[in-house]
């Protein structure tokens, strides 16, 4: 059942890179006409009945991983963050047929596959759950959390389009600046990524013995060759690389080491395209949307808003509620993730009152949208890994 | 306050921006589009700025000002998740020293800000009630007029508020019978469920209006939460205890006043075991230590029979059983009793033995109940032990005196003494054999001691941590929280459309406008077109982007 789960999470992968593939046909590729004239986007079905076949495929790994698991696979990093990427996709489906706009699905297939790739970085066997985890009203939580997620997601997506269409990339201004920053960090991910499979791939691992912060002789792994080494740290394994640099006792070094590789990844990668077509990244994008209809954009992105934002405040805040006072004998403890998800919610409270009431449209919304997707992105990168420290989860 | 007068004869009050009762716009403004918030009504806010109320009233309607708490709320939020609040640094600690030691002199200025316990701070507190004020006064200020307008919406409406529209367009076929195109046109409009009126060569099609009553409603639940939040600080409305319970034994439930008694008839913690839970092989085999699955007490609670006396445990009467597990509370009577904590193997019970020459003398075992010692015990053939002091939990404080620093007998000591069967224990000038008694440990503390105690067995019990908790707040959250999503769903979910249409020299002029997702009714007015052939609208919005305007002028703000 678990190797099902797991083949099964591959083939949705594929699946939604076809999809991807559809799409961009569909908006690069000539158009048919049929015999009566009408155009026909072929390509822009199939993308669709592709993305719907992934999302299928990707729920039957959700399902055999809970049969073997015997319980929701949504308790730990790598199933968590999958779950988000699954819940984008679903949220595509649902929300495609109501605008039927390509563009989205040209850049939501792409989001879905990093995220996915991304969470395949983390551990995957299945893990026991813990006692304060064995409850039904966890599970309800978490994933109508993931699900107002994966809607605010497309909001993100469609903000991002209206972004790349709109923005003049000929003028050096903070917005293409800060535009580029966004692309860079996409990038950044998959080289994270993409080192990451590498190096897996090739079977790399080194180990230190070290002096941790509590002054304890310790050891530690590296998945990625060592940069930043540990205090005081000594390699274990025979495999060559000295670490350059000697972190401080309470810097997770490896970790620090795989942040120092990803960015320098990521800048050989973006500095590549730089260099190879002289233009911002995202003046290369920027003719993929110039057909883009802005309008109905800004609307697709505010929509997403409009229905994603209860179910992300029923789940996220509401149930989360629930489970608290059931498990933690409290409903609310101001504990970071608690914080955070609350953060989320002022936020895009805040968001919706700009629009509604100040006439925030466009690109001003297009920007708040960014932010909340970076808050979703933060709540569940920092928070859990460098604010809560490992004893937390998703 | 003078009222305005429109052309149509209709007196609106002081501030009205479009007629209440025909539409036409009584104020010229810069841009083609009507402003249709709040529908053109006179709101208080807007309308008197004189005194100190007037003041405070206006600044608090405003959701500039709305939008700014929320952001200052959210930064506040954020600065609370820098380091940990006081309640998560370990309870040993000393926050005033802790944050130095532990995160620099960043760490200490945290602490001297008081962000270490940031959400119970006075000023968070001012934050959040500063909200409520303004969701109250925002609300209060809106829905009125909003409900007025609405309500008396007339049919018939002045050809330049349909023209001021962000959706408007006048067919270019003249029409023989017009009333007969919107004759169809009302048709058509009905089978998309909208409400149609008529009136004189006037129509308005309406639908989704209680989706406007979204706002508000949501905002009443948001108040009733906080409100339910504030209650907190009122202790009759909040109980927050704990007890320990040992195995077999039963305690009275703190913060009952007495009325509930609990006792743990067993305790246990169960782990993992990769055998039997194979799915799970590989992620026990990376751990060292087991992972538990369970914690549970087996407990019973009860409660004092009635007319017996209070505090005697002898009448208990047990109310029910329930296995407490995280996850799991025993709850009755609004309390709750979680499973909290635990503490395996304390010490219950110790056996001792009486030897001469290294022989135990037959018959003279005793057992000693750590947490409720007999002070004397008699024993075979004359002989007796008393206890002369108990340590239940033993430390030499800062003068070197023997002391306890509790009643948990974490590690108990005994001083004895023994008297032998010619010794009379009750004749107060005769001394036993004094000896001093504790795990790993015989002392004599008189000199030549005949006897020796030894110690023999210790029993061992588990102990469990429940935490009671009842929270009389509760239902005002509950009751809060589902107002505000039901308000939530009803604004988001459906959304308030309009259509005008009329006719005039046998042309038709429609025109719309949709609170939100003016998607959708575009596409009401596509099929409205193509059953009845009404004209299909521009969308004025979008024109001006076009040529170049902005999106954010009047309507388009909705
Ligand atoms: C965390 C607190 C708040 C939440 C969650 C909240 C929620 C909402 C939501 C969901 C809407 C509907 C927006 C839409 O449909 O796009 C709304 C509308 C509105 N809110 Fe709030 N709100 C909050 C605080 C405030 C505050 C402090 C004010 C004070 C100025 C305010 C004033 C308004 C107004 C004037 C509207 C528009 C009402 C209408 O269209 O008739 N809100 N609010």
């Amino acid at each position: 059942m678990a190797q099902l789960s797991s083949n099964l999470l591959y083939a949705a992968f594929f699946l939604y890179l076809l999809s991807t593939v559809f799409y961009a046909v569909s908006i690069t590729g000539r158009k048919f006409k049929d015999r009566a004239g009408t155009e026909k986007n072929r390509a822009a079905l199939l993308g669709y009945i592709t993305a719907i076949f992934a999302v299928l495929t990707s729920l039957g790994y959700f399902a055999a991983r809970w049969i073997a698991a015997g319980f929701a696979p949504v308790s730990n990093m790598f199933e968590y963050t999958a779950a988000l990427g699954i819940a984008i996709a679903l949220a595509f489906v649902i929300i495609y047929p109501l605008y039927k706009n390509n563009y989205l699905g040209l850049f939501t297939m792409p989001v879905v596959m990093l995220i996915i790739a991304y969470a395949s970085m983390f551990p995957r066997e299945v893990e026991p759950l813990i006692p304060a985890l064995q409850s039904d009203w966890l599970t309800i939580h978490v994933i109508t959390t993931v699900i107002g997620q994966g809607i605010l997601a497309i909001s993100f997506v469609a903000g991002l389009i209206y972004l790349l269409a709109m923005i003049d990339f000929t003028k050096k201004t903070k917005k293409v600046k800060s535009m580029e920053f966004i692309l860079f960090t996409l990038i950044a991910a998959v080289a994270y990524i993409v080192l990451g499979f590498g190096f897996g791939a090739a079977g790399y691992e080194a180990e230190f013995s070290y002096v941790n912060e509590n002054n304890v002789e310790a050891e530690l792994s590296y998945f990625y060759p060592p940069i930043l080494g540990p205090n005081e740290g000594e390699l274990i394994t025979e495999q060559g690389f000295e670490p350059l640099v000697e972190m401080p006792a309470n810097v997770r070094s490896n970790d620090a080491n795989t942040v120092i590789w990803s960015v320098m990844g990521g800048l050989f990668l973006y500095g590549l395209l730089r260099l190879s077509f002289r233009r911002p990244v995202g003046a290369m994008i920027q003719p993929l949307v110039k057909n883009v209809n802005l309008t109905t954009v800004d609307e697709i992105s505010y929509r997403a808003v409009a229905i994603g934002f209860p179910i992300f405040t029923l789940g996220g805040l509401i149930f989360a509620m629930i489970w608290a006072q059931i498990a933690w004998t409290r409903f609310w403890g101001w504990d970071p993730k608690e914080v955070w998800a609350l953060i989320t919610f002022l936020f895009y409270a805040a968001y919706l009152h700009l629009r509604l009431s100040r006439g925030w449209h466009g690109e001003k919304s297009a920007w708040l949208l960014i932010i909340g997707f970076a808050l979703i992105m933060f709540n569940l990168i920092f928070v859990n890994l460098v604010i809560a420290g490992l004893h937390s989860y998703a | 306050m003078e009222k305005v007068k429109c052309e149509c004869g209709h007196e609106n009050p002081y501030g009205t921006y479009l007629c209440e009762s025909c539409g036409k716009p009584l104020k010229e403004e810069e841009g083609k589009l009507a402003n249709m918030r709040y529908e053109g009504t006179a709101r208080r806010s807007q309308t008197y700025r004189k005194n100190v109320v007037d003041k405070i009233w206006n600044f608090f309607s405003s959701v500039k000002v709305g939008i700014w708490i929320i952001i200052i709320l959210l930064i506040a939020s954020s600065l609370g998740t820098v380091f940990p609040q006081e309640m998560y640094i370990p309870p040993a600690a000393d926050p005033s020293v802790y944050y130095y030691q532990e995160y620099g002199t960043l760490g200490q200025l945290y602490y001297q800000l008081g962000f270490h316990n940031l959400y119970g701070s006075w000023w968070y507190i001012l934050i959040l009630a500063a909200l409520g004020i303004s969701l109250v006064i925002a609300s209060l200020d809106r829905v009125v007029p909003l409900y007025r307008a609405l309500r008396k919406q007339r049919v018939t409406r002045h050809s330049k508020f349909l023209e001021r529209q962000r959706l408007y367009a006048v067919s270019e076929e003249t029409y023989a019978d017009p009333v007969q195109k919107l004759d169809e046109a009302a048709e058509a409009l009905k089978k998309k469920r909208y409400n149609v009126r008529r009136e004189n060569g006037h129509l308005l099609a309406e639908k989704n209006r209680f989706a406007r009553w979204g706002p508000y409603v949501n905002h009443v639940g948001l108040i009733i939460f906080l409100i339910g939040g504030m209650l907190r600080f009122f202790p009759e409305m909040y109980v927050d205890e704990s007890v320990w319970v040992r195995e077999g034994e039963t305690e009275i439930v703190q913060g009952t006043d007495g009325e509930y008694y609990i006792h743990n008839n067993e305790f246990i913690v169960e782990y993992y075991d990769d055998e039997r839970d194979d799915q799970f092989q590989e992620a026990l085999e990376n751990q060292q230590d087991p992972v538990v699955e369970t914690y549970e007490t087996q407990a019973t609670l009860l409660k004092p029979e009635a007319g017996g006396t209070i505090g005697s445990e002898t009448d208990l009467e047990k109310i029910k059983d329930h296995d407490i597990r995280v996850n799991d509370p025993l709850t009755y009577d609004g309390y709750s009793l979680y499973q909290v904590d635990y503490k395996l193997n304390e010490f219950s019970k110790f056996t001792f033995a009486l030897e001469l020459d290294d022989e135990e003398i037959a018959g003279t075992e005793f057992t000693v109940d750590l947490n409720d010692p007999a002070m004397s015990y008699d024993l075979a053939d004359g002989y007796t032990v008393e206890i002369m002091e108990y340590f239940p939990n033993f430390e030499m404080d800062e003068n070197n005196e023997p002391t306890t620093i509790n009643r948990v007998p974490d590690n108990p000591r005994i001083i004895f003494e023994v008297f032998p069967p010619d010794l009379d224990p009750d004749d107060p000038d005769t001394t036993g054999e004094i000896s001093f008694l504790g795990v790993q440990l015989n002392e004599a503390l008189t000199e030549d001691n005949e006897y020796a105690i030894r110690l023999t067995d210790a029993d061992l019990v588990d102990v469990t941590g429940l935490t009671v908790r009842r929270d009389r707040t509760l239902p005002f959250l509950i009751a809060g929280g589902a107002i505000f999503m039901i308000g939530l769903i009803q604004g988001s979910y459906w959304h308030h459309r309009r259509i005008w249409a009329q006719h005039s020299n046998g042309k038709i002029i429609v025109a719309g406008h949709a609170n939100k997702n003016w998607y959708a009714l575009k596409k009401d007015f596509q099929y409205a077109h193509e059953q009845a052939g009404l004209p299909y609208p521009d969308d004025q919005a979008e024109l001006n982007e076009e040529e170049g305007g902005s999106s954010e002028n009047g309507s388009t703000k909705q």
